[in-house]
């Protein structure tokens, strides 16, 4: 059976500049941090980020490595607003395409349903028709001859998400409450990496059939990464580290990257950095 | 000598709010009350404890919950996109800006290519205000808030439906603003907004100087003052609803 498991630094390693990337998770939950802290040493740049925003966008956005971000808000929920993504739009930073959550569920559906768009009742009436001017509607070819946004299909070069478990073969499990909409962004991408929290050989009899939400089919490598989606939410295995969260919003970039992401760091680094933290708060 | 009973003091502001927010899903039926903010959500639970006691409600997160908090569903965000969709829900939002008209911001101030100030983005907005119906709770009203025309229309408001056609206003409705000054509502004959109510203490003066564009009055002129908690409601609040008094400091006595 095919072992697909890797470290986070050779999943970044088959991704390129100026590719579109989708990031699982929804704002600051269950976000594979531990493969945007590799593209965040990588080189790697011209991004074009597809995310439920929360850190994943604000950090990337930070580090300059957006060309493009498609999404419908970025907050890191209990902090509202993402001090990063905000400093990134007020100055222009990046091109944004800016739509609403179910229009942007509808174009992960498109495209992993290999079609060019989807029907959608939304948009229309609102601003988002006018910052995007590519977006076209479509009229029902039934009676009812209703008109509809033709959301298209976000289709994606990687996704990045993280599970609670995975097998080696590429299947995900998430044990939280909420799937989000994970396993549609593997389905959307050409190639999708998942971290896990622990890798498992198997699972049970005792699993819940339906918390098995990644199929491997869709799934070209598999990361070990505990505490992985830190310091976002990983219900059950973890809450978000709120302290933590706070600090990363209240800190000028720079001074927050050259502590905890240093050049030649790795994740092992990162998260003794954050536990020495810590511990000095106490 | 005859003894009195101790009268429960009057009513706050924050009682007026959370009663004129409890108000929008009177009648409302087996619906999802999704209320966003602290107020909002007092108003929701007020609702499901005595006149609407159908309502659906969530813990904010993946399940759909009962007023102890035990689960009755799961509703995860995919799932909550559909109940959006299927039109069984009333959400009251907030606003950055509203208009006349309602539309809403939430999305961003300044010009949207360079804004002064990146706000949420539009999230959900669009859809919530094309399918279910969408009310609006405003903490502070002032002229910052109530503009005359948004910078980024998130929440549609009824003149943009309008002019997108049916399919945006089929299911397109707006029922109430509430604010920490008054209850707004678009019952005019061309959807403008419109002042349902004052809360007591306050004047009709005083929320047209909250407010960026001129207001609609009822019929007659005659603005009435947001009704009076009964008894029991207040009791509910005090007690039950919001025993920590959370609400005083969402919205403060004047």
């Amino acid at each position: 059976m095919t072992d697909k498991t890797m470290t986070p630094d050779e999943v970044v390693g088959r991704l390129r500049s100026g590719m579109t990337v989708g990031i699982g998770g929804w704002g600051s939950r269950r976000k594979p941090m531990a493969l945007v802290r590799a593209l965040l040493r990588s080189d790697i740049t011209d991004l074009t980020v597809v995310s439920y925003g929360g850190p994943d966008v604000g950090m990337l956005a930070a580090a300059g490595k957006i060309r493009k971000l498609v999404a419908a808000f970025v907050t890191l929920d209990s902090i509202p607003l993402e001090p990063h993504f905000r400093a990134a739009r007020q100055s222009g930073a990046f091109e944004l395409t800016e739509i609403d959550e179910a229009m942007f569920m509808w174009g992960l559906h498109a495209a992993a349903n290999r079609l060019p768009f989807l029907p959608v009742r939304a948009g229309i009436g609102s601003d988002v028709m006018r910052v995007n001017p590519e977006l076209r509607t479509v009229t029902s070819p039934y009676e009812d001859g209703e008109t509809f946004v033709a959301m298209p299909a976000l289709r994606l070069d990687a996704a990045l998400v993280h599970m609670n478990r995975a097998d080696r073969r590429g299947n995900g499990q998430y044990l939280g409450p909420d799937p989000y909409f994970d396993d549609l962004f593997c389905e959307a991408a050409d190639e999708a990496y998942v971290s896990c929290e622990r890798l498992v050989d198997g699972f049970g009899d005792d699993t819940p059939p339906q918390s098995l939400l990644v199929k491997r089919h869709v799934v070209t490598g598999v990361v070990e990464a505990p505490h992985g989606a830190d310091f976002t939410s990983c219900a059950p295995d973890y809450g978000r580290d709120e302290a933590f969260q706070k600090l990363y919003a209240s800190t000028p970039w720079a001074e927050f990257a050259e502590r905890f992401l240093p050049p030649g760091g790795d994740e092992k680094q990162y998260q003794s950095a954050v536990q020495a933290w810590h511990e000095e708060q106490k | 000598m005859t003894t009195t009973e101790t009268a429960a003091p009057p009513a706050t502001r924050a009682e007026y709010c959370v009663i004129a927010c409890a108000d929008a899903w009177r009648d409302n039926g087996e619906v999802l009350a999704s209320p966003m903010g602290l107020i909002p959500g007092f108003g929701a639970r007020l609702a499901k404890r005595t006149f609407s006691p159908d309502l659906l409600l969530t813990d904010g997160e993946a399940m759909l919950v009962g007023l102890d908090g035990a689960a009755e569903g799961w509703l995860p965000y995919r799932q909550h996109l559909t109940f959006v969709t299927g039109g069984r829900r009333h959400v009251m939002m907030g606003a950055s800006q509203i208009d006349r008209f309602g539309n809403q911001n939430i999305s961003c101030i300044g010009d949207w290519e360079r804004p002064d100030r990146q706000l949420l983005g539009v999230r959900g907005a669009p859809v919530n205000t094309l399918n279910n119906p969408v009310s609006y709770w405003v903490p502070k009203h002032s002229p910052r808030v109530f503009v005359e025309k948004v910078d980024m229309i998130s929440g549609v408001g009824y003149d943009s439906a309008a002019a997108a056609g049916p399919s945006a206003t089929r299911f397109h409705r707006i029922p109430r603003v509430v604010t920490n000054l008054a209850v707004l509502d678009f019952e005019t004959p061309d959807h403008t907004m419109r002042i349902a109510s004052v809360h007591p203490g306050v004047t009709v003066e005083e929320v047209r100087e909250a407010t960026g564009f001129a207001l609609a009055l009822p019929e007659g002129g005659e603005v009435p003052f947001t009704r009076e908690p009964t008894a029991e409601e207040l009791r509910l609040i005090r007690e039950v609803v919001d025993p920590r008094s959370l609400r005083e400091r969402e919205v403060r006595s004047a």
